[in-house]
């Protein structure tokens, strides 16, 4: 059986859910078209609920949750399910934490009771030589993915730059090497048994199996695990749906090229006006046939690359972020004012219907694409079951999509991208070795 | 209290991958048709023997530029609108090259296959590559050049390949070209290479997904049907070694946090007959996350976020490459630990566990490898690029159960060679150097980057 719904326009993957008595709420959605099935599961915890003095500790736990619980030794998470011919891993965000398995559908149970025995019995298997090597490997993450990377840094520049002090999305997600030292096992414990909870999490099964078998399964492994007490609630998240003010950050770093960041704040992932912001991302930053694309690489060539996302943050305010690459011949100035261009001639004369039409067709492909994959299906089920107890709108995203009209782009482009909602992140070479190199190669490219 | 029982398998549930159609057509093109009714996409992929390995002496970069100069135009639509036609059908497209041969794709809801297929047969047989679009892409090619002198890992595979292969070697210069080789490259030089790479024999378009045989045949036919005849040229290649001793290249860059490390020699040709037991080998020396040297660098000793260990398959012989990044301060006693469990797997079998690991997880995660239709077509690109059989991904699980912890060992020590192993370190030669001069490691040399 396929996902076919005839036309493409009423193509939908079916979904069950149900809710165990400890608050667990679970999501499933059969595909049997090959032997494998994905489980999922949401925590809904990222480093947004941090508090001050251990940035990263959300990230820092997401490591210790592979490191065996009360019936499973350290590592033989991933040992049984490598064993069992999965793939498996897990990530954690600004607002949630997710941890999830590929398996070949015979192996459903293994794959939900390792999940259950962690999110059940964690703390029995936490010893502080565990915690102090996975802190090690994670200050070589950090090593790895910020401060030996080009533009590495751009992750937690932009949020420090981009929300006010003591917002919860103002902090390090990998934090800092001083906060990941200073990591308890009490902290832990306390993390652990405040967030890790039934109740605070979404489970999603996608693929090969039988519903009622995956319901027994599900219900008895997680039942016996207890309710958490409730989590303290996070401060006040929401924000003017503008900066206020132009905001500026220079970063002078080990790059070979200029590169700028330009950020502005943008409706939360999943309200109505997210669509178009998402739309107006395509315009500017998705694919060649892109705005930035076309007139700073194609025509003007003052840019290596060019490209536009949003955060899709669900709280307090999305991100819509572009970003350009200059060539070695363009100096950080003109690449700023050349982007500022850009921004000025959308912001003064929006955009047109056929480049409405042709990030609507890109989005709804790349929508069809992502649900080739059973784990893709989950984790998605586990997003919108998570940020807005609505698994379904997995289903409605492309016509969502469809009902964004160049008047609701324009709309949104007056709101949002004038100049008081716009923040600068510009990485240049630092003095000296660099910037002599960049001349060099500019002057060989003739 | 969660059950304590581990549960056990269910059965296990048949798994095919999926059936293919292979024909020549008239004009001499390969089509391949991968039938896979499950959502309404397609991906069609063009494969050309026109790689890196094709390219004339002097001529680096050439393979990668001619491949993207493809989407820059044609006699009836320029590149802007080209890219403008594609993306409002929703359709994605890419072009590129590696080693052994050239490649445009595209991925696209079915309903649009025609139209899309169409364009990219325009794309792929009267390309104009205007002048201005090429020297556009060749500074972009020299802007990626430039910022690998501060990317750690890009400038470590880079160098690793320069220092371990004889400079005779196409694999020991950068595949997509070095600063000096494409400032020269004109477009002259792309037409050329087009000319005498992209024919009708040296081609094969693979189609993965809703569509039928039938339909594929006649929208290629139609997409085709100006393809130059002429077959594939096959180029003469030399894999050697640039030396039989060891060596520790440090390629300085100061202030590094990390060291960024590769260790390795020259591998085996993809159509090496001890291919499989040689892949088990390194599934339990590097190729998984509970591998030796992973477990070992990272849970053991906390070196590092990730280590690992894999052959670069290629018609010739790629590199065998160990890689990982470490903190600074231990690069030497890391080093140390990979060159202790390359010794160890060649000097005694594999546990019965470990072997067991490697085989169940690859012959496991073998559907979950092919979900989607670029998976499916990039597995039958290589079955093609490789002259794989026929029932290759069939008899694959069972290649895999039939290896042995004696071909497992067989293979270690006839394909793994200590005293040949190249070691190149991206890091803080300050920091590092005077640890690195005990002899077991090979002649230091220190490159200011």
């Amino acid at each position: 059986m396929g996902l076919h719904g005839g036309q493409f326009t009423t193509m939908r993957i079916p979904i069950e859910i149900f809710q165990l008595d400890n608050g667990l709420f679970v999501t499933l959605s059969e595909d049997h078209t090959a032997p494998i099935v994905a489980v999922n599961l949401w925590y809904h915890v990222g480093s947004a609920n941090e508090r001050s003095g251990r940035t990263g500790f959300a990230h820092l736990f997401e490591h210790m949750l592979f490191q065996g619980s009360a019936h499973v030794g350290s590592n033989e998470h991933f040992e049984l399910i490598q064993r069992a011919g999965g793939t498996l891993n897990g990530s954690t965000w600004l607002e949630r934490t997710n941890y999830f398995e590929t398996v070949p559908s015979n192996e459903l149970a293994l794959a939900l009771w390792l999940e259950a025995d962690r999110m059940g019995e964690l703390l029995p298997a936490m010893t502080q030589e565990k915690l102090d090597t996975q802190r090690d490997v994670v200050k070589n993450e950090r090593r790895w993915a910020v401060d030996n990377q080009p533009y590495g840094t751009m992750l937690e520049k932009m949020q420090e730059l981009v929300f006010p002090p003591s917002h919860p999305f103002q902090h390090s997600l990998i934090g800092s090497m001083e906060d990941l030292t200073a990591a308890s096992l009490d902290d832990v414990a306390q993390f652990f048994s405040t967030y890790y909870t039934p109740d605070n999490a979404v489970l999603s099964i996608a693929g090969d199996f039988d519903a009622a078998e995956a319901r027994r399964l599900v219900s008895e492994y997680f039942r016996p695990i207890p309710r958490g007490k409730g989590k303290p609630p996070l401060p006040p998240m929401s924000l003017p749906p503008v900066f206020g003010k132009q905001l500026r950050e220079v970063v002078h770093d080990d790059v070979s090229l200029p590169r700028l960041f330009k950020a502005f704040r943008s409706p939360v992932f999943g309200s109505e006006k997210y669509y178009a912001a998402s739309v107006a991302s395509a315009i500017l930053g998705l694919r060649k046939g892109s705005r930035l694309h076309r007139s700073l690489v194609r025509e003007r060539q003052i840019a290596a690359d060019a490209s536009a996302f949003t955060f899709d943050l669900a709280k307090g305010t999305d991100l819509l972020v572009i970003d350009v690459t200059a060539r070695p011949e363009t100096g950080s100035t003109q690449l700023e004012e050349e982007v500022e261009r850009e921004i000025d001639l959308l912001y003064r004369e929006g955009v047109t219907e056929p480049e409405v039409k042709r990030a609507i067709a890109l989005i709804e492909t790349d929508l069809v694409v992502s649900l080739q994959s059973a784990g893709e299906r989950a984790d998605r089920l586990s997003m919108f079951a998570t940020y807005f107890n609505r698994p379904e709108l997995i289903n409605e995203q492309a016509d969502r999509y469809r009902e964004v009209t160049a008047e609701r782009v324009n709309a949104l482009v007056s709101e949002r991208f004038g100049q008081d909602n716009r923040a600068s992140l510009l990485y240049v070479p630092k003095e000296g070795v660099e910037s002599e190199r960049a001349l060099a190669a500019a002057a060989s490219a003739d | 209290m969660v059950t304590t029982l581990r549960p056990k398998s269910g059965p296990t549930r048949r798994y095919h991958f999926p059936e293919f159609h292979d024909a020549v057509l008239p004009s001499g093109i390969r089509l391949v048709t991968a039938p896979v009714k499950k959502l309404p996409l397609a991906t069609v992929l063009v494969i050309v023997d026109a790689g890196s390995v094709n390219e004339p002496r002097g001529k680096e970069g050439i393979a990668s530029l001619t491949a993207a100069g493809l989407l820059e135009g044609t006699s009836q639509l320029d590149g802007a609108d080209l890219a403008e036609k594609f993306e409002q059908l929703g359709t994605s497209l890419e072009s590129g090259a590696d080693w052994d041969s050239a490649f445009v794709k595209i991925t696209t809801l079915s309903d649009k296959l025609e139209e899309a297929t169409r364009l990219l047969g325009e794309v792929i047989s009267s390309p104009v590559f205007p002048e201005r679009e090429i020297e556009r892409l060749k500074a972009e090619r020299l802007a990626e050049i430039l910022q690998l002198e501060t990317e750690p890992r890009g400038l470590a595979d880079e160098k690793f390949s320069e220092f371990l292969y004889s400079p005779e070697s196409r694999y020991s210069r950068p595949d997509e070209g070095s600063t000096e080789s494409v400032s020269a490259l004109s477009r002259e030089d792309v037409d050329q290479f087009y000319r005498s790479n992209y024919r009708s024999g040296a081609t094969t378009v693979i189609v993965a997904g809703d569509v039928t045989p039938e339909r594929a045949r006649a929208m290629v036919l139609g997409a085709f049907q100006k393809w130059p005849a002429g077959s594939a040229q096959k180029p003469e290649l030399t894999a050697t070694a640039r030396t039989n001793s060891r060596r520790v290249h440090i390629v300085h860059k100061p202030e590094a946090s990390q060291s960024e490390l590769r260790v390795g020699h020259v591998g085996l040709p993809r159509r090496h007959p001890d291919f499989f037991p040689t892949m088990v080998m390194n599934a339990v020396l590097g190729g998984l996350f509970g591998s030796r040297i992973n477990l070992n660098l990272r849970e053991v000793h906390g070196y590092t976020y990730g280590a690992s260990s894999y052959y670069d398959w290629r018609r010739g012989a790629g590199p065998f490459v160990v890689s990982t990044a470490v903190e600074s301060e231990v690069t030497s006693p890391a080093l140390t630990e990979i060159l202790l469990e390359i010794d160890r797997i060649r000097s005694e079998k594999i546990s019965d566990e470990e072997l067991s690991l490697a085989r169940d997880y690859l012959e496991g995660v073998f559907p979950i490898r092919y979900e989607t239709t670029a998976a499916i077509a990039a597995a039958l690109a290589i079955q093609v690029i490789h002259d794989l059989p026929a029932d290759y991904y069939d008899t694959y699980r069972k290649n895999i159960r039939n290896v042995s912890t004696e071909a497992v060992l067989e293979a270690a020590t006839t394909h793994l060679h200590p005293p040949q192993l190249q070691t190149v370190i991206v890091g803080d030669a300050k920091m590092i150097q005077g640890s690195l001069t005990d002899p077991k490691f090979g002649d230091l040399i220190v490159h200011n980057a």
